[in-house]
């Protein structure tokens, strides 16, 4: 079946088999690694993307499902070598050990915080509740969201 | 097309973008076709090849199914809408706020964004027996792993088993019946608008389904009246982890009082049986009298009333009781504690 979609900016036509996740659609197709597997039964987040903003788990929706929309995975985060904030405030908080659940983490944040600027250690937690990390106990994670949450603050208001 | 993965099995895929499409679908392939919606169900399903349909119908490009819509005599809700849609909604939070809640509390934030309402009161029960594939009763077997001596049934039911002891898991289910909202079942032929309470069935009606949707039937909308819009409202959802886990037990109330009676009220329960139970025996105890404890108290022993424990899950017939007790009488204790 013909997909015709927006992956961070770039339009994307394939022909793809109409069983294809649209997590093996960026990885193996589109040839975006960064979007990890992890459980495959929508439990652990770390496949999550966000379509069209809101963050959705790549491994449990067909790619022909995502026909028209417009895709961002953690390679569209950064502009070219200057990082999100999101990304900074990982690597400044120690948000990661593994890092294997860490795109997804990001996605989900990025989700978060496009909704609510300025949200509340209570707020982040609720929000990455669909999504597992067996390193960090979530505390750096926690703590790397704050940063980017002021950070991306500062910047609107300057 | 250099790689073909197999975590999906192969299947025709139909993706139908209107409901008159998708009724024509549906009816034609009858129970050929398995209906797709959010997904959180199906795709379990499908990746362990317990289910194997021909067919697949795609609903999710049916932009008439999806949307919250204020109407002269109440709001309806399209199938497709998402459970973060209903969750965040302004009308619903203002009017149907034990909708709202319910809502928030299924699964994970993701989940949410792709889980539907329709799929979220039409999902398959949970049990691990069934889920994995064993030949039981409800897969057309003639036994219940779970309820035997070494049945792992910590989860499974306390009220209303009849050979099966699978629950019904769905967080909105109980809400939806206190609201007394009806939802809209279409065929290619004709529309049927029936009561929440009467959606789903028990293992003594049908014991390979939790509802009455047919084959050939597409589950259009829920309509949910003003009749119990602003009452006083509980929902309180008991489970394992704080997040992702199907409810152990849920409780969803919906109350009018009036010079400190209970004028009136509806309460249902999930969780506790194949189907959510709309507890009427407790709704008339409690009606005309104060919304306190001891009406509480009253409430949630009678609620169990007839609850039968299997071997680990004795815990939830306590569970149901206090539960009831708080949806009843709790609220106001809590403020003055």
């Amino acid at each position: 079946m013909l997909l015709n979609l927006t992956i961070n900016g770039e339009q994307r036509s394939d022909n793809v088999d109409p069983r294809m996740l649209l997590v093996h659609y960026i990885r193996d197709i589109a040839n975006l690694t960064g979007t990890h597997v992890g459980c495959e039964t929508s439990i652990c987040g770390a496949c999550t993307v966000l379509i069209n903003g809101s963050a959705v788990k790549s491994c449990t929706i067909l790619a022909v499902q995502a026909d028209g929309t417009k895709i961002t995975t953690i390679e569209g985060m950064a502009e070219g070598d200057r990082l999100h904030p999101l990304q900074e405030g990982f690597w400044e908080e120690h948000g990661l050990q593994c890092g294997y659940c860490t795109p997804g983490m990001i996605m989900t944040a990025a989700d978060l915080l496009a909704r609510n600027s300025n949200p509340t250690e209570a707020e982040i937690r609720e929000a990455l509740e669909g999504n597992l990390c067996r390193c960090t106990g979530y505390q750096h994670i926690v703590k790397a969201i704050q940063f980017a949450a002021a950070k991306m603050r500062t910047s609107k208001a300057a | 097309m250099a790689v073909i993965r197999d975590v999906m099995p192969s299947f025709d895929l139909l993706q139908p973008n209107s409901a008159d499409e998708a009724r024509n679908i549906l009816a034609q392939r009858g129970s050929d076709a398995w209906v797709l919606a959010g997904g959180l169900d199906s795709f379990d399903w499908l990746k362990d090849r317990i289910k194997r349909p021909k067919v697949v119908v795609d609903l999710s490009g049916v932009d008439e199914l999806r949307g919250i819509r204020v109407k002269s005599d109440g709001v309806e809700i399209g199938a497709m809408t998402t459970l973060t849609e209903v969750a965040q909604n302004p009308v619903i939070r203002e009017n149907y706020g034990v909708l709202a809640d319910a809502a928030s509390m299924v699964a994970s934030p993701q989940i949410r964004n792709q889980g539907t309402i329709g799929g979220n009161l039409s999902q398959d029960t949970r049990c691990w027996y069934y889920r994995a594939g064993w030949p039981c009763y409800r897969a057309g077997g003639n036994i219940c792993y779970a309820d035997t001596p070494e049945g792992r049934n910590r989860e499974h039911a306390i009220l209303g088993a009849d050979r099966c002891v699978a629950v019904n898991p769905s967080d909105t289910a109980p809400a939806f019946i206190v609201l007394d909202a009806k939802f809209v079942i279409r065929s290619r032929k004709d529309e049927r608008v029936i009561d929440a309470e009467d959606y789903f069935i028990g293992p003594d009606v049908d014991i390979t389904r939790l509802h009455v949707l047919q084959p050939g039937e597409l589950f259009t909308a829920v309509r949910i009246p003003f009749t119990w819009a602003s009452s006083r409202f509980y929902f309180e959802k008991i489970r394992d982890r704080n997040v992702w886990d199907f409810p152990l037990l849920n409780v969803a109330s919906a109350m009018f009082v009036s010079n400190g009676r209970i004028d009136r009220v509806r309460i249902a329960v999930n969780a506790a049986a194949a189907r959510p139970l709309r507890l009427k025996s407790v709704e008339r105890a409690v009606r005309g009298m104060p919304p306190d404890a001891a009406t509480g108290e009253m409430a949630g022993k009678r609620a169990v009333q007839g609850a039968v424990p299997l071997q680990f899950n004795a815990y939830k017939i306590p569970l149901m009781r206090n539960l009831v007790k708080r949806a009843i009488g709790g609220v106001e204790e809590a403020k003055w504690a």
